[in-house]
């Protein structure tokens, strides 16, 4: 018997907890009848568009928008930015119009003029030397005594330049959202969100804001489906609460959704970090000191400090200066694991450099360090570090710095670990057992991709001993129960437990109506394949429909909330990957050859779609490493990609074999459900730098590793 | 690396002689001034009167779509995919990149695939037009979407009805792939949530499923 009422059952009686269960949408999926934002279409609807400012850094001097008003098929024009307004990026918005054809609203955006004054702007900042007083230095931050250590003349120094760019999120269904003001004065938005529950509230705010009257009560948001997020879409942005002022002032539905290249421009970008770093450690492996200077932008905002040393943060005697440079970019948003994966490559590379001029296998090295990391996730590590070096075939494979086979195709073989939180956000569901026999979960939750229906599906049919399908999944809707935003790997945690507690509550409701059917108490119940029998004997039951019928005419409700009673999840997760590469020297191109995951995340609920997280993970690692980046010019300010064709994604071909272990059992297992979405896309970045760097025997200093760049560091001296 | 698009996927050039890329999207089919490009369009615009001139105003267009004939009424800039989307209600399509590239919106025309927001709806007049709503619903999936579910190949899923497509298209032209030519054959289509590794096995896999019987 589990220790506490809501414990997640013992191995050996998981049932479908952690088996490879199908996702539940994913024939919904397939077949094209998934209905996302932009797919919503009621009859009259009108279509949105909006007027951008061409210039990084500008002042709205005039504005006329007196012949879009008067073009047939023009409903509304609402200007956004009124003349005087400050513009801080090319791509922010300016006016916005309402039609009732798409292309209506291309005219009618041509037809309205405004007039700037541009002002001094700045786009790169790689080159800190150029930002002058954009550069914002925070303060310096010391432990243990950085000077000495770097001073021992034993001590071996490793020093480098290592750098991540500023990429966008690229969510293939662009932002925004269909809003329907109803004459009764309620708001219905149906929106690309990750943020269910919370948007109405954010709504409402946004347009009181613009001296919009109206009640969050008086607001719901539906997001059945979302084309992506990864971190891009929590709030409603301006746009969320333009679509919904169109709306109220044409008394129409009115759908905006991002133009591709807006959506690239503006909506959410990763911050840059590039760093010198420098590291100390002894002859036999052991790190003694880190000192780094590093710098990155998020657009005009913070970004944060990158969180280095990474993952080895006891590393004794640290020297850190970090400078935020203000650019005319856009605003940065949480991209999948916000700063972790520029902070792997500032700190696995420094580390893998130190490894190399010490001449010691980089995973040693990593595992001579452990005990600087979080004492919580060491033996993972250990573990995580050994199974991915077999399935990489390390031992084999990896060799000193620089494959000196003959030929141009040079091989190679880089480690990175990891680290994430993942703690399960707060979640309330309803659950209800119909007397037919059905049973709808219902929670403002929302599935990005990452199958929180499923789990949702496979949690409450597990604990209440049905099929998946004898669950009904609602989410979507912030009518639901209130669940939190899918965002930090916060989700299955969440969910999962909100839908363990309810079912173990609406299941206990049934069991005291079910037992004097048969002649015991309530606690002497289970209920397991279909049926309510008392435990251990198959022969005193009845079937699951059978026993709901007894509601009569009364349908069981439970509510069930994380975090709640009992220990169902945890945080922090550990991981380790290896990437092995081909470098082509004449080319410079980089082909993945394998990567190799090794990932934990506590208790799996459903083994499919946990390791389709981590084979996308590791595909977005590919991408942001190799092809990806916000392509900024110097001389105009604005984004040179804005577009599918350059701002490059891999393709089915440009990804190798990809390797997925999931650990669990004994160690694992009983810390219960934790987040998986952001760890598995950290490594790759440095993983392939390290491969890379192996290969040719030069390390390419920051990512995309483009063949450019690749044939830059050779000519600086690799091996040609 | 990049640059993999399959050469055959290649829709059919429209009766009228002016085919897809020669106009640049929002401009009248009748308007020749700057905001053209293109050699083709130039071509077209000078072209003799017997040469159809259709626009800029709304005209009537016949699509034949899943069988079924509609008779609409569009401005000649409007693209297929945006008529099948707004006008017939067929969202399996998207719009992602609206400019040929990422493959989200791949319908079949006389069932060789096409990206429809490459294509002018008066361009598909004449032709045969398959949308993912016309080979499979999700109570009646097809080998490929079978396969897809089965493999996990999607994740958001905004990709995966083009991906389907493309899928079932390339395994009519080539029933027996290898994983190189499944590889080069589905370049034209992107994901951003990283469901390739599922797509691959899903299309090795549909393909054994569809061996001596007919789909779609």
């Amino acid at each position: 018997m589990p220790k506490c009422k809501y414990d997640w059952p013992e191995a050996g009686d998981r049932g479908l907890i952690g088996e490879s269960i199908d996702r539940v949408d994913g024939a919904v999926k397939s077949s094209g009848r998934a209905r996302y934002s932009y797919d919503v279409h009621p009859s009259g609807m009108l279509y949105a568009r909006m007027l951008t400012c061409p210039y990084a850094h500008a002042k709205i001097t005039s504005m006329d928008t007196s012949a879009a008003e008067k073009l047939p098929g023009v409903k509304a024009v609402l200007v956004i930015q009124p003349v005087g307004s400050e513009i801080q990026w090319a791509g922010d918005e300016i006016v916005a119009v309402a039609t009732t054809s798409e292309a209506a609203a291309d005219d009618a955006l041509r037809l309205i003029k405004v007039e700037y004054d541009q002002l001094p702007f700045l786009v790169n900042e790689e080159d800190l030397s150029k930002a002058g007083d954009r550069a914002k230095p925070s303060a310096e931050q010391k432990s243990g005594d950085p000077d000495t250590a770097f001073k021992d003349p034993d001590a071996v120094i490793s020093e480098g330049y290592y750098g991540a760019q500023v990429i966008t999120h690229c969510c293939l269904e662009t932002h925004g959202s269909m809003a329907d003001w109803r004459p009764d004065g309620k708001l219905k938005t149906w929106s690309s969100t990750q943020s269910v529950s919370d948007l109405p509230g954010q709504i409402g705010e946004g347009l009181r804001l613009q001296k919009v009257d109206i009640q969050n009560s008086d607001i719901e948001t539906v997001c059945q489906y979302i084309g992506g997020g990864f971190g891009s879409k929590f709030s409603p942005d301006r746009w969320g609460i333009v679509v919904a002022q169109l709306s109220k002032q044409t008394g129409k539905p009115v759908r905006l959704m991002l133009e591709r290249d807006q959506d690239l421009e503006v909506a959410g970008a990763r911050p840059s970090y590039y760093g010198k770093v420098r590291v100390a450690g002894k002859k036999d492996g052991t790190i003694t000191g880190w000192d780094s200077d590093t710098w990155g932008t998020g657009g005009m905002g913070p970004s944060g400090n990158p969180p280095v040393p990474y993952v080895l943060e006891g590393i004794p005697n640290q020297l850190k200066k970090h400078t935020r440079v203000n650019t005319n970019i856009g605003p940065s948003r949480a991209w999948r694991a916000p700063n972790h994966p520029q902070a792997a490559i500032l700190t696995m590379c420094a580390l893998d450099d130190l490894a190399d001029k010490l001449g010691m296998d980089p995973i040693e090295l990593l595992k001579k360090n452990i005990d600087f990391a979080p004492e919580i996730l060491r033996q993972a590590y250990v573990e995580e570090l050994d199974k991915a070096a077999e399935l990489a075939e390390w031992k084999k494979y990896w060799h000193p710095r620089g494959d000196k086979t003959p030929g141009h195709l040079k091989r190679g073989l880089g480690v990175s670990i990891h680290t994430w939180g993942g703690r399960g956000h707060a979640s309330t569901c309803l659950i209800a057992i119909h007397p037919d026999g059905s049973v709808d979960v219902k929670l403002g939750s929302q599935d990005l991709g990452t199958g929180t229906r499923t789990v949702i599906a496979i949690t409450v049919a597990q604990t209440l001993g049905l099929p998946v399908d004898g669950v009904n999944v609602m989410i979507g809707d912030s009518a639901y129960p209130k669940s939190g935003a899918s965002g930090g790997s916060t989700t299955v945690g969440g969910v999962s437990g909100s839908t363990r507690r309810g079912a173990i509550d609406a299941r206990d409701q049934l069991f005291a109506v079910v037992a004097p059917a048969l002649g015991v108490e309530p606690t002497q119940l289970e209920s397991v394949n279909g049926r309510i029998q008392v435990t251990g004997d198959p022969s005193k039951s009845l079937s699951w429909k059978q026993a709901c019928a007894k509601l009569g005419v009364k349908t069981i409700e439970a509510q069930g909330k994380n975090p709640g009673q009992c220990k169902l999840g945890d945080s922090g997760v550990g991981g380790a990957q290896i990437a092995d590469v081909t470098v082509d020297t004449e080319t410079g191109l980089v082909k993945i050859n394998r990567m190799v995951a090794a990932q934990d995340c506590g208790l799996i609920i459903d083994m499919k779609t946990a390791e389709s997280q981590v084979y996308g993970a590791l595909t977005m690692g590919v991408t942001y490493s190799l092809f990806e980046e916000k392509v900024m010019d110097d001389q105009t300010g604005i984004m040179l990609n804005p577009n599918m064709e350059f701002y490059k994604l891999a393709g089915i071909g440009d990804i190798g074999e990809l390797v997925v272990h999931m650990m669990t059992g004994p160690g694992y297992d009983e810390r219960g459900v934790i987040g998986l979405g952001e760890p598995p896309v950290i490594s790759p970045g440095a993983a392939i730098c390290n491969a890379v760097t192996n290969a040719i025997g030069v390390r390419v200093p920051t990512i995309p590793i483009t063949p450019e760049k690749v044939l830059a560091a050779l000519a600086k001296g690799g091996m040609a | 690396m990049r640059g993999k698009r399959d050469k055959h996927r290649r829709p059919p050039a429209a009766k009228g002689g002016v085919t897809r890329r020669d106009f640049l999207r929002g401009a009248g089919v009748t308007v020749s001034g700057g905001l053209l490009v293109g050699t083709q369009v130039g071509k077209a615009a000078q072209a003799p009167a017997s040469s159809a001139v259709a626009g800029p105003g709304a005209v009537p267009v016949t699509l034949h779509v899943n069988g079924k004939v509609h008779r609409l009424q569009l401005e000649p800039r409007v693209t297929l995919l945006e008529a099948l989307r707004n006008e017939l209600d067929l969202t399996g399509a998207k719009k992602v990149c609206d400019r040929g590239v990422c493959g989200s919106c791949t319908v079949f025309v006389d069932r060789r695939p096409a990206y429809a927001c490459d294509l002018l709806a008066i361009e598909a007049e004449g032709h045969q037009i398959t949308t993912i709503e016309g080979i499979g619903s999700k109570d009646k999936l097809s080998p490929v979407m079978h396969a897809f579910v089965e493999h996990d190949a999607q994740q958001c899923g905004f990709c995966t009805p083009g991906f389907v497509m493309a899928c079932t298209a390339f395994l009519e032209r080539n029933p027996n792939p290898t994983l190189e030519e499944v590889e080069k054959g589905l370049g034209g289509n992107l994901c951003r949530c990283g469901t390739y590794a599922g797509i691959r096995l899903a299309v090795l896999d549909a393909a054994k499923a569809m061996k001596g019987g007919s789909h779609a």
